[in-house]
């Protein structure tokens, strides 16, 4: 025995608790509902909130606890509840309560719109240990409004975020950037620099759209394609931090590389996604079947041991994948992966243009790339890599 | 030592914490406001700590748990009687355990 600090204060998402021995899993996303009380114009996901058909394939209260047992005595400590809405769920207090009272910190991705005095209440006698995450549509009624096409929307999310911030139940915002609430960044990072916790900071952006989960809506698909920044706009914005640059460097000096002809490569071990119909899978972007693993035949632990390994060996057999994407040393830094392949293109292996354009846009800011010139042809990345490491912008 | 603590009192882990252990590792997870100073912070133990909650069960006094402990332990009763008071304590102030 010996005279110590016997307690050890850990904020979790710095720490290193787990050293060498982390659990098979340590953070589980659960998407609730694919179901939200907004429909946004540019959402890759939102049904419609009455939409019967989907809410009864949903998993239910039993099936959702019964994962997070499962995923707790996996060594789970933490979930995110997203959707969709997840507050539309009428078990949500209950799902909430046991996730918590279970040993489980809880992110929750909210618009905020259906947070009641009763659930602000209930995030703050029994704080989430997580910031909520609420995603801003525009600092307006009209701007806000005209995202969302549902009317009374803006209130309901101005009287959401009140509630929270009156019992200090912390939370975090981000904003959808889209051609109707372009203009008022600055409102909406100035409001954002109030927040406490937001630490009077704000760079968090959606602007890089998704195309439609399960690939069921060419009609949406085209106007979410509309709704897209231009790749040097996004690039532009992207930058506009001061200490961009160097964060940059720092992220190129430890990740870049070309990587080759495996597909999966986020990295995200120790973590699982289920979405709202009980499949478990690498992200929630991925809606593959094939990619698709059902915890109402199998377990969580099956889908870790024996699932997602067959999904990591999987390489490219795209030509055109492993011309470009394979031999790119920004590829690190692109939104190219199977689950966005997929949605543009019904395949895991099909270069998105769009997120190589915005890839590129930004190498070009940073000068690892010039004008016009691909990045997989650049066969002296690593001197490109070093200049940039040293002075900052290239030539 | 504080005033508060009898060592015929019994403690168990309050209904404000879950603690889990996790690959071998103690964690504490404050379920109720008040528990930690950060709205993201969890708790976990040094070895001595959590040699003392694993006897904390409401079932016996602190002095039988200090008992218990010098006779798994090596060192001195005193030091272990110290160690059990101190993290008691610390446990109490937040407010992790309570008497039983």
């Amino acid at each position: 025995m010996q005279s110590q600090s016997y307690i050890i204060e850990k904020p979790i998402n710095k720490s290193d608790l787990w050293r060498d021995k982390k659990p098979l899993l340590d953070h589980l996303d659960i998407e609730l509902t694919e179901r939200c009380n907004n429909n946004c114009i540019h959402c890759c996901i939102n049904i419609p909130a009455n939409d019967m058909d989907a809410k009864q394939k949903e998993l239910s209260t039993e099936e959702v606890k019964k994962i997070l047992l499962e995923a707790i005595s996996l060594g789970c400590i933490s979930v995110r509840f997203t959707g969709g809405e997840p507050l539309l769920r009428e078990d949500f207090e209950e799902l909430y309560i046991f996730a918590r009272k279970s040993g489980l910190r809880v992110l929750i991705f909210t618009n905020a719109t259906l947070i009641t005095p009763y659930l602000a209440e209930l995030f703050s006698k029994i704080p989430p240990l997580v910031k909520i995450g609420i995603t801003v549509y525009g600092m307006k009624e009209s701007s806000y409004e005209a995202v969302t096409r549902v009317p009374g929307s803006f209130k309901a999310f101005r009287n959401g975020v009140g509630l929270l911030l009156e019992k200090k139940v912390p939370f975090t915002v981000r904003g959808a950037l889209l051609p109707q609430n372009i203009d008022e960044m600055d409102e909406l990072e100035n409001w954002a620099s109030t927040i406490p916790w937001m630490e009077g900071s704000f760079s968090e952006y959606v602007m890089f759209f998704k195309l439609r989960s399960g690939r069921k809506d060419d009609i949406k698909n085209e106007s979410i394609k509309g709704l897209r920044l231009k790749p040097e706009e996004g690039s532009r914005i992207l930058s506009r931090g001061n200490d961009y640059v160097e964060g940059m460097k720092e992220f190129c000096h430890q990740f870049m590389r070309p990587l080759g002809d495996k597909l999966f490569l986020c990295g995200a071990r120790c973590k699982g996604c289920v979405d709202a119909y009980g499949y478990f899978k690498l992200c929630l972007s991925l809606r593959d079947p094939a990619c698709m693993h059902s915890l109402k035949k199998s377990s969580l632990k099956d889908g870790l041991i024996n699932f997602l390994p067959k999904l990591y060996k999987i390489q490219a057999v795209n030509p055109e994948y492993l011309r470009r994407c394979a031999r790119c040393f920004l590829k690190v830094f692109c939104e190219q992966c199977p689950a966005n392949s997929w949605a543009e293109h019904g395949t895991l292996d099909t270069p998105v243009e769009y997120f190589c354009d915005i890839t590129h846009a930004q190498a070009r800011f940073l000068g690892l790339v010039r004008e016009r010139e691909k990045a997989w042809e650049v066969r002296q990345w690593k001197t490109r890599l070093g200049k940039f490491l040293k002075g900052g912008i290239y030539e | 030592m504080s005033k508060e603590i009898s060592l015929n009192a019994k403690y168990v882990s309050s209904e404000n914490v879950v603690a889990r252990d996790v690959q071998g590792e103690l964690i504490i997870i404050p379920i109720t406001s008040g528990v930690g100073v950060q709205e993201d912070e969890i708790f976990t133990m040094n070895e001595t700590g959590r040699a003392i909650w694993d006897k904390l069960d409401g079932k016996r006094p602190l002095k039988n748990v200090i008992e218990d402990l010098s006779a798994e332990f090596e060192g001195k009763f005193e030091d272990i009687q110290k160690d059990v008071l101190g993290i008691t304590n610390e446990l109490l102030k937040k407010k992790m355990i309570v008497e039983a």
